[in-house]
């Protein structure tokens, strides 16, 4: 199983590599430290939102999973800085992946 | 290492014009030689092409256009600095002996597709330059307590200037009131607060020591060259209120040059939005953290042409493969006392500022006389 054909299930591991344990993001098949192998983990990770906009109706967000890297997310209602959000939502449309939070 | 000099440049209007990329490509070219008929065409030793076009061996195609059968030909992109890495490569080439004299040649069309970064996927689906925009005004804000109408003066202060440089695509000035009240792109940019994607092309011959003697005698040197990539995925940028591949390229260049910042009389900076402008300005050193906007203020009431006398990107257009090669030609006429209108008092030293994908990597370029 890939990441892509994951998310395209909605539904949202994080490569870790299977030498040193570290997240690998972007989603690679290879730890950008050590060179190991990557595997796919399952969980129900945390992300922190460190800054936001909004454009129209919708809030856009960066979001740090795990203390380790960012994403942006779309997030419905008026986020906070540093509150604690799951990715609720994700996907791949029209070649973008795409992330919802809250 | 040889020294390097600048001893030529070409530019067009940059516009909203249709027009093929072989010949914006060429008209910059041209208006170089039409400029400096000292240049020997068959002493070129290289022609590098800096652009987000799609289009293939465009250097090749251009040394053509030109009757040039150079030794090296070929196309150097990186997004919005690619002008500047274009410059970085001629440097390079002279500096090591592999050529003595090397054309460079930016260009792009209003619809490039260097403005999204496909592989960027953690932006999700915010990969426009205005949602990264938007992340760092929010931040920026955020962190130093300033206000839209702080930034908006940037916008002011750049589309003022621009009226004084005749290839700039903006023909208007604008108040503070007509940036806020311009459309609204993000709840933290508004229209006027962005540069714009146009059609333009800029040249620009840099030459050894020996050689840049046979074609001018208004030489500038290049005596400070610092780069720094921190990543290509925008969300690993370190912080979003200040520029750090700046920071360190600023350093670089500076050391090379034996110069401070002090010293820099004349400067471009990638003002890519308003908020890029007092990030900028602090990641040079020019203003400390926070405290840029209060400079723009001062230039600005002043009348002080020091930051971006040429209009900047938000003045110019952003015309990405030819934005470094302008701000550096910009930077030129500074120094050779050739700006006109928009000339600076006692211009000895000057800087370039150049920047990738929300300052995940930046050139700085020092010159002098």
């Amino acid at each position: 199983m890939s990441f892509e054909e994951e998310i395209s299930k909605g539904n949202f591991l994080i490569p870790e590599c299977t030498v040193c344990k570290k997240l690998v993001w972007p989603p690679a098949e290879y730890c950008n430290d050590c060179m190991g192998k990557t595997t796919l983990k399952e969980g129900n990770f945390q992300g922190k939102i460190i800054e936001f906009s909004k454009q129209n109706e919708d809030y856009f967000c960066i979001v740090e999973m795990e203390d380790s890297f960012r994403i942006i997310a779309k997030i419905t209602k008026e986020p906070r800085i540093d509150q604690m959000v799951k990715i609720s939502k994700c996907g791949i449309n029209e070649g973008n992946y795409f992330f919802e939070v809250s | 290492m040889n020294k390097v000099g600048i001893a030529a440049y070409g530019i067009t209007p940059f516009t909203k014009d249709d027009k093929k990329i072989e010949s914006i490509l060429f008209e910059s070219a041209k208006n170089l030689f039409a400029n400096n008929p000292k240049i020997e065409k068959n002493e070129i030793d290289a022609v590098l092409v800096s652009t987000n076009n799609n289009s293939k061996y465009l250097a090749p195609i251009l040394s053509e256009s030109l009757g040039i059968q150079p030794k090296t030909a070929h196309s150097i992109e990186n997004l919005c600095n690619s002008g500047t890495n274009s410059i970085v490569s001629a440097y390079s080439y002279i500096a090591s002996g592999l050529a003595d004299m090397v054309l460079v040649s930016g260009a792009e069309r209003y619809d490039s597709p260097g403005q999204i970064l496909d592989w960027d996927n953690s932006r999700g689906e915010f990969k426009h330059p205005i949602f990264w925009a938007s992340i760092f005004t929010s931040s920026y804000k955020r962190k130093f307590s300033v206000t839209d109408e702080q930034l908006a003066l940037v916008s002011v202060k750049n589309h003022s200037h621009a009226q004084n440089n005749p290839n700039a695509l903006s023909k208007k000035t604008y108040s503070v009131q007509n940036v806020i009240d311009s459309k609204k792109i993000t709840e933290d940019i508004r229209l006027l607060d962005c540069s714009r994607s146009c059609t333009g092309s800029a040249s620009i011959i840099l030459a050894s020591e020996n050689m840049i003697k046979k074609i001018t005698d208004q030489p500038i040197w290049v005596s400070g060259v610092g780069q720094k990539t921190i990543s290509a995925g925008f969300t690993k940028n370190e912080s979003f209120y200040s520029m750090e591949s700046t920071k360190h390229a600023t350093k670089i260049a500076l050391q090379m040059a034996g110069k401070k910042i002090e010293d820099v009389n004349v400067a471009e900076v990638h003002d890519a939005f308003s908020v890029c402008e007092p990030m900028a300005l602090e990641a040079i050193g020019m203003s400390n953290p926070g405290e840029g906007t209060t400079l723009v203020k001062e230039l600005y009431e002043t009348k002080n042409l020091k930051i971006n006398p040429r209009g900047g990107l938000i003045g110019c257009g952003h015309p990405l493969g030819a934005t470094g090669i302008a701000q550096t030609i910009e930077i030129t006429q500074q120094l050779q006392n050739n700006a006109e209108k928009r000339q600076i008092e006692n211009a000895n030293v000057g800087l370039v500022h150049n920047m990738s994908a929300a300052a995940t990597s930046s050139t700085i370029l020092v010159l002098e006389k």
